[in-house]
């Protein structure tokens, strides 16, 4: 008996000791990369959202979940990673489904161009910040780069251990942080760097979008149409990556042949009254606040016209919830500005 | 499937929990099978090369016990109607006639290696000669994979084979068993070359489980990992980067990198033979010691037979030997006697033999003729050394330096740098670019980038060098420890906790500092290619 | 015996081999002298001590390696 107990309390030790110094390794995603936190922000949701976005950049820095609120009464969050593959979407969403249900998912359909996983840090930032579940192995199996092992996902530690010389007063001062740093999954700037010249598209030599690709946007499809869920597909208004007119061609047939809507912004510019002088911080990459807020009014009146989401304004729950956040989201904006001033 | 994969540390785990679960007469089949499965898994054809080399020195094996049987009773039944001198020729015509099956199955085994491994040197060679006498006609290479390990399960079977023809070991009848003996898996990547009276003592045998055994088996495979994945692989670093820009890195960086090389090759390949040596031994099975803290050694003579201690005996005994006492040489020793006088004349033999023997081990290591120089220069500096050995033997005894500390660090230091100096040969694989580098050491004059923080170039950071430099610090403190006895049985003996503390501190140096996963690109073991 | 004495004699005319059975323990025969004396033993005894026998239990004393030129006379 008492031959157990040392062995048991061993054990305990040396996992506790393991935990700890996995989470010590882990990038906190601080002051650097901040977006590597976005997947896990979710999970510290009240989880009751009218409207997901799932996608890459081109959704969490474009549109603006608080000003779909105050102006429209929905509660909305943006499941968005850097470079978010569309299985990633797909998984991402299977896993938000887990927790609720949502009126309307909104997919930024560029992502169909990669076909296969890419790059490995990437990866890490759409994969690791999600709670286990098979949607959670599902996506890290259909993600791994040759190089990457499952076991490294398990157990990050192995992953992360080179950073060992590398490790930062912010690594032990964030070692639990789970603070929520982004309003709702979105990343907001309020610089403004403007396109100019923005290169075309390179000649490819093959137009059609993968296999892969269409499997999952099936798969999504699918999904969505089981569970009651309206799926707009939308292709935001970032002028690069290029988006070629074999592609739009593609989209259009699916979205027609599938019975879904689908907006692309690029063709909405005018309407939306955007200026890339002003609304870009990125040279045309991805909008800024500015840039931001008239493309969710866009979808904000489509949403409300075309099929007619009801707003929750009045909800008291929700309304509490809303005002703190919109506290943070107008103090965090302030601070931006002030920043963007004094420089 | 590398020692140092996470498919590897899985694969074990669950062969060891397999292992003990099983009815214990089943344990040595589930060896075999899991040899093969890991050989499939490296590559499936090479199962048919293995499965090959096996069939024919088995049945080869089988034949010559055979024979033997036959003889005895034939000289039995006999006993009466023969006289001495036809018991004698009927000896002398089986013992021949066994020889000839002996030398079919070591042409086959040897066979397959030979043409596996040489036959694209052969025809480079020859394209060399034909280009030099001016012919443009050029012969092309052949695509041959070159099955993982062939070098050691070859030279394991044909040591077994010879030893059956010398009566020296009985056949296994057993053609599993003895697939068993060729395939085993932990030795299949590099080594040891183990025999099999040694082997087979403890391979067939029922295991049951013993605490005390498997702990020193994980400690040693811990150990292993250490010194492979956080000092060897982390030196490869810089010596790769060295390597690779030899004209930029000249003089003291090849001294740098001579060292780096001798002590990453030491790492790397003592730390995957405890590995193989720590698996086996969580099997219950005991595999020969391949290595005895070479880098103690006086001189080469002794390094040798402390450094890959089976290949070195496994060559002393079937080719040194068998050559220095086989009739032509006994004719030539007779002769060279004779004619050269008592003390010339007893060398001829040994230094033709020896000459061939570290021809033989050179070109083993790798089908170049930079291995083939490195080879006989060991040759030429253990000559050398045996031949001055009197002269340092009356210098030692006129100072008293025999039990002289500081002499024999000396000693040590010595060797230590004449083996790397001969290492440069397989580090450089060129060898004129050897020589050439091995020059600048002397002519170059830049040793102040030792110190000037240049060595920060080469792809290792300051902390990389302190971690080394712990590392060898641990490295040289467990040879200590291993003067007075096995450093396990030791830790075997202290408290529980720090026990645990020192599993666990080990443990997490591996996790934290070895050099594995995405951050860095694991390498593979050099001798894996041997 | 005697011839076989004779033979390791003129190698070590130093030691006592009637007596000494530590010769390859001791490092006294190295491998030189071994190679000289299996020549030797070839002329003299017209035995071919082959190298599986090369082995320190046979060359330690003179004794144990006159045992194995019989045991190979009688082969």
């Amino acid at each position: 008996m008492k031959k157990v107990l040392k062995y048991v309390i061993t054990i305990a030790l040396i996992l506790v000791i393991l935990f700890f110094v996995q989470k010590l390794f882990m990038p906190k995603y601080v002051s650097d990369v901040t977006e590597g936190r976005l997947i896990a922000e979710y999970y510290e949701e009240e989880m009751d959202h009218d409207i997901l976005f799932v996608g890459d950049c081109e959704v969490y820095e474009n549109f603006v979940p608080a000003m779909l609120w105050t102006d429209y009464g929905y509660n909305s969050y943006i499941r968005g990673s850097a470079q978010q593959l569309i299985w990633q979407s797909y998984y991402l969403l299977e896993d938000a489904l887990r927790y609720e249900k949502p009126d309307v998912v909104i997919f930024n359909v560029l992502s169909m161009k990669y076909n296969e996983p890419q790059k490995e840090a990437y990866n890490r930032m759409s994969i690791e910040g999600m709670r286990w579940s098979k949607s959670k192995v599902d996506n890290i199996y259909a993600s791994m780069t040759s190089k990457e092992h499952f076991i490294e996902y398990v157990f990050p530690l192995l992953r992360y251990h080179s950073r060992w010389s590398e490790l930062e007063e912010e690594d032990i001062e964030h070692i639990f942080d789970t603070d929520v740093r982004f309003h709702n999954g979105y990343y907001m700037r309020v610089d403004a760097k403007p396109a100019k010249d923005v290169p075309g598209g390179e000649i490819l030599g093959n137009y059609q979008f993968g296999d892969n690709s269409y499997k999952y946007l099936d798969m999504m499809t699918k999904l969505c149409k089981e569970n009651d869920i309206e799926l707009i597909l939308i292709k935001a208004p970032s002028l690069y990556p290029y988006w070629y007119p074999e592609w739009e061609e593609q989209m259009e047939e699916y979205a027609k042949k599938n019975d879904l809507r689908y907006i692309n912004f690029l063709e909405l510019q005018d309407e939306c009254n955007l200026n890339w002088d002003e609304d870009t911080y990125d040279a045309g990459l991805h909008l800024n606040y500015y840039g931001g807020q008239k493309v969710t009014k866009y979808l904000g009146d489509y949403i409300k016209n075309e099929i007619g989401l009801k707003s929750r304004r009045g909800d008291e729950k929700l309304e509490k919830i809303w005002n703190e956040k919109l506290e943070l989201f107008n103090s965090d904006l302030e601070n931006k500005l002030r920043e963007l001033e004094g420089e | 499937m590398l020692f140092t994969s996470y498919e590897f540390i899985g694969f074990i785990t669950v062969l060891f929990i397999l292992f003990y679960a099983i009815p214990k007469r089943f344990q040595w089949i589930l060896l075999l099978a899991g040899s093969y499965i890991f050989y499939y898994l490296a590559r499936p054809v090479y199962v048919a090369y293995i499965f090959t080399t096996t069939l024919v020195v088995y049945l080869v094996a089988l034949k010559l016990d055979q024979k033997r049987a036959f003889q005895e009773a034939y000289l039995k039944e006999h006993k009466d109607e023969l006289t001495k001198e036809e018991k004698k020729a009927f000896k002398a015509k089986e013992k021949k006639s066994r020889f000839h099956w002996m030398l079919l199955g070591l042409l086959v085994g040897l066979g397959i290696l030979a043409v596996i491994k040489y036959t694209n040197f052969t025809i480079s060679n020859i394209n060399g000669i034909l280009s030099a006498f001016g012919s443009s006609a050029t012969l092309s290479f052949v695509d041959i994979v070159v099955p993982m390990g062939i070098s050691f399960y070859t030279f394991q079977a044909i040591g077994y084979l010879i030893d059956v023809h010398r009566g020296t070991i009985k056949a296994q009848r057993n053609f599993f068993k003895f697939a068993l003996f060729v395939s085993f898996f932990p030795q299949l990547v590099q080594g040891p070359i183990s025999r099999y009276q040694d082997l087979s003592e403890t391979l067939y045998k029922e295991h049951k489980f013993d605490s005390k055994m498997f702990t020193f088996g994980l400690e040693r495979i811990l150990w292993g990992f250490f010194k492979k994945l956080v000092i060897a692989d982390r030196m490869l670093i810089g010596v790769n980067a060295l390597i690779k820009d030899a004209d930029t890195y000249k003089g003291a960086y090849v001294f740098v990198g001579m060292l780096f090389y001798a002590l990453e090759l030491y790492c790397d390949f003592t730390g995957g033979i405890d590995i193989t040596i720590g698996v086996a031994q969580c099997l219950g099975v005991n595999v020969t010691e391949n290595f005895m803290r070479p880098f103690f050694s006086k001189n080469i003579k002794e390094y040798w037979n402390r450094w890959h201690i089976t290949m070195g005996s496994w060559f002393t005994d079937y080719i040194f030997y068998p050559i220095t006492v086989c009739g032509p040489m006994l004719k030539i020793s007779k002769w060279s006697r004779n004619h050269l006088g008592e003390t010339i004349g007893k060398r001829v033999p040994i230094y033709l033999s020896s000459f061939v023997v570290w021809f033989t081990t050179g070109i083993w290591h790798g089908a170049s003729w930079n291995f083939i120089v490195w080879g006989l220069g060991n040759f030429v500096v253990i000559m050398i050394s045996q031949e001055f050995e009197p002269l340092y033997h009356r210098f030692h005894n006129k100072f008293h330096l025999e039990n002289n500390r500081p002499y024999q660090g000396f000693q040590v230091i010595r060797t230590v740098l004449l083996m790397s100096c001969l290492r440069t040969f397989d580090c450089y694989r060129d060898v004129p670019l050897t020589f050439k580098m091995f020059g600048t050491m002397f002519t170059e004059g830049n040793y102040n980038v030792i110190f000037d923080g240049s060595l920060l170039n080469i792809g290792l950071k300051i902390s990389d060098f302190i971690i080394l430099f712990i590392g060898v610090i641990i490295l040289f403190m467990v040879s200590m420890f291993q003067r007075k006895e096995s450093v396990r049985e030791q830790i075997y003996r202290i408290s529980y906790p720090l026990k645990v503390c020192i599993w666990f501190g080990l443990f997490l140096m591996v996790i934290i500092f070895g050099i594995y996963g995405i951050g860095y690109d694991a390498t593979q073991f050099i001798y894996n290619q041997f | 015996m005697d011839e076989l004495l004779e033979i390791l004699q003129d190698l070590h005319p130093e030691i006592d081999f009637d007596s000494c059975d530590t010769l390859v323990d001791d490092k006294i025969l190295d491998s030189f002298d071994i190679v000289t004396i299996i020549s030797e033993v070839n002329e003299t005894f017209d035995v071919v001590i082959s190298a599986e026998y090369i082995k320190p239990e046979y060359f330690n004393s003179a004794k144990a390696l006159y045992e194995l030129i019989e045991q190979l006379e009688d082969e």
